[in-house]
């Protein structure tokens, strides 16, 4: 306990660090799995071809898809640009099948009288398709949080240290109280931030609140 | 790195160094241990928690709390604690502890979800409390189940490439030597012989699934859900 509290200032600066590192991907991969999402929910040729490719990118390991980021795109080994570029792509694997399927579940009934009310594509998709997707959209945001804010620590594997330094360090030096602060903040991060999302998906969705469900 | 993966040195035991196909035998086998375990505890728990219907909060709150754990903090405070020794037993129960979650809430996700009129008309025949669970419920859960499965054996196979961290075999092995070593392309060539190792086996159980699962439950809907689970 005494270590932590020498080290708080070190521990928030990783913290800092770890959510960018995690968070910034998770902002990017929703902008683009909208509209890959979008494609794959109207076209049926791009679901047959989306969606078993985004299921087969998330198969790959963190730590494989780590490694080969440099082979791919030409950065440094140690560049957080690889940690960060492959979380993108893991959020963007696992959203465009839950924006697709969210936005195939919008009834076809209410597309239509948005429609005959004279919304256009576009102006549709965000005034009325998105919102009522939104409840489901918001449950896949969450799990591609969590799960990126807990695979930013194997980062550290490849020295791009997040909170995992905590842990790799605490490891070399036999230091419990540093593996164990480690993992609690890596915790409360990903807690913290999925209640801040669930606050979102409220403010957001008002009328979820009223008469229950739908 | 095609110079690496190519070089039959590294294919065999060269000065002491064990090579690729030791390597991915041990990952084959971090990956069997744990996975088998893991479905001998969440499967029949699973099932029973699905089929009396208890306890069914518990099991998703579990799950979303386990999500949130870093594989890497439980491995290595799991292999600091019980020592070198027991690297391997400490790895075990991490994979373990990751796959079960996942393989309970299938499970209880898959018998929960059994058409209901199924369950009622096999009672209605005279089915005991047992045989419901074993004949209707199960392979009707069977998709799910074995969905559950895949999704865990990938994450045990992924956790299992960390594993050279606290001094074990497996693919990751040249990942973290090679590292170390700052010699990349090893490392470039552990990293794809891990996500080759993760496909295949990907493929290889979807395709068992196909040939397990009852041909009446290959419903349009549902196979389109099963495609990346």
């Amino acid at each position: 306990m005494t270590w932590v509290l020498d080290h708080v200032d070190q521990l928030l600066s990783l913290s800092a660090y770890h959510l960018w590192l995690a968070l910034l991907p998770l902002v990017l991969g929703l902008l683009i799995a909208l509209p890959l999402g979008w494609v794959a929910s109207r076209y049926y040729w791009a679901r047959v071809i989306l969606v078993p490719a985004a299921g087969l990118l998330y198969t790959i390991p963190s730590l494989a898809l780590f490694v080969l980021m440099p082979l791919i795109l030409g950065t440094l080994i140690l560049d957080p640009l690889n940690v960060q570029i492959a979380l993108t792509v893991y959020t963007v694997a696992l959203l465009v099948r839950v924006v697709a399927d969210a936005l195939a579940a919008v009834p076809a009934t209410v597309a239509a009288a948005a429609t005959a009310m004279g919304y256009r594509p576009v102006g549709r998709f965000f005034a009325v398709d998105l919102p009522l997707a939104l409840p489901v959209l918001l449950a896949g945001v969450r799990v591609a949080t969590v799960s990126n804010i807990s695979l930013v620590s194997v980062g550290s594997l490849i020295g791009v240290h997040g909170l995992g330094q905590a842990l790799t360090e605490g490891f070399q030096r036999d230091n419990y109280a540093e593996i164990i602060a480690g993992i609690v903040l890596i915790v409360v991060l990903a807690l913290a931030v999925d209640a801040v999302l669930v606050l979102v998906g409220r403010v957001l969705t008002p009328w979820a609140r009223i008469g229950g469900r739908r | 790195m095609w110079e690496w993966l190519t070089n039959p040195d590294n294919w065999t035991k060269t000065f002491g160094t064990p090579g690729i196909p030791q390597r991915l035998a041990e990952h084959l086998q971090y990956t069997a241990v744990a996975v088998v375990i893991a479905a001998l505890i969440a499967v029949p728990l699973g099932a029973y928690i699905g089929h009396t219907g208890r306890g069914g909060t518990f099991v998703v709150g579990m799950v979303n709390a386990f999500r949130a754990l870093p594989e890497l903090g439980l491995l290595i405070l799991l292999a600091l604690s019980m020592g070198v020794l027991l690297a391997f037993e400490a790895m075990t129960i991490t994979l373990v502890l990751i796959a079960v979650p996942p393989m309970l809430a299938g499970t209880y996700a898959g018998i929960r979800n059994v058409d209901q009129s199924a369950v009622d008309a096999a009672r209605g025949m005279g089915m005991r409390e047992r045989e419901v669970l074993v004949k209707v419920e199960l392979p009707n859960a069977l998709p799910l189940i074995l969905g559950a499965l895949r999704t865990a054996t990938l994450q045990v196979i992924a956790t299992a490439s960390i594993a050279a961290f606290v001094s074990l075999g497996g693919l990751g092995r040249f990942v973290v030597d090679g590292l170390a070593l700052r010699e990349f392309d090893q490392m470039a060539g552990g990293a794809v012989l891990i996500a080759a190792l993760a496909i295949v086996v990907e493929l290889v159980l979807a395709g068992a699934q196909w040939l397990v699962v009852s041909p009446g439950l290959r419903a349009p809907r549902s196979r389109k859900r099963k495609a990346t689970t």
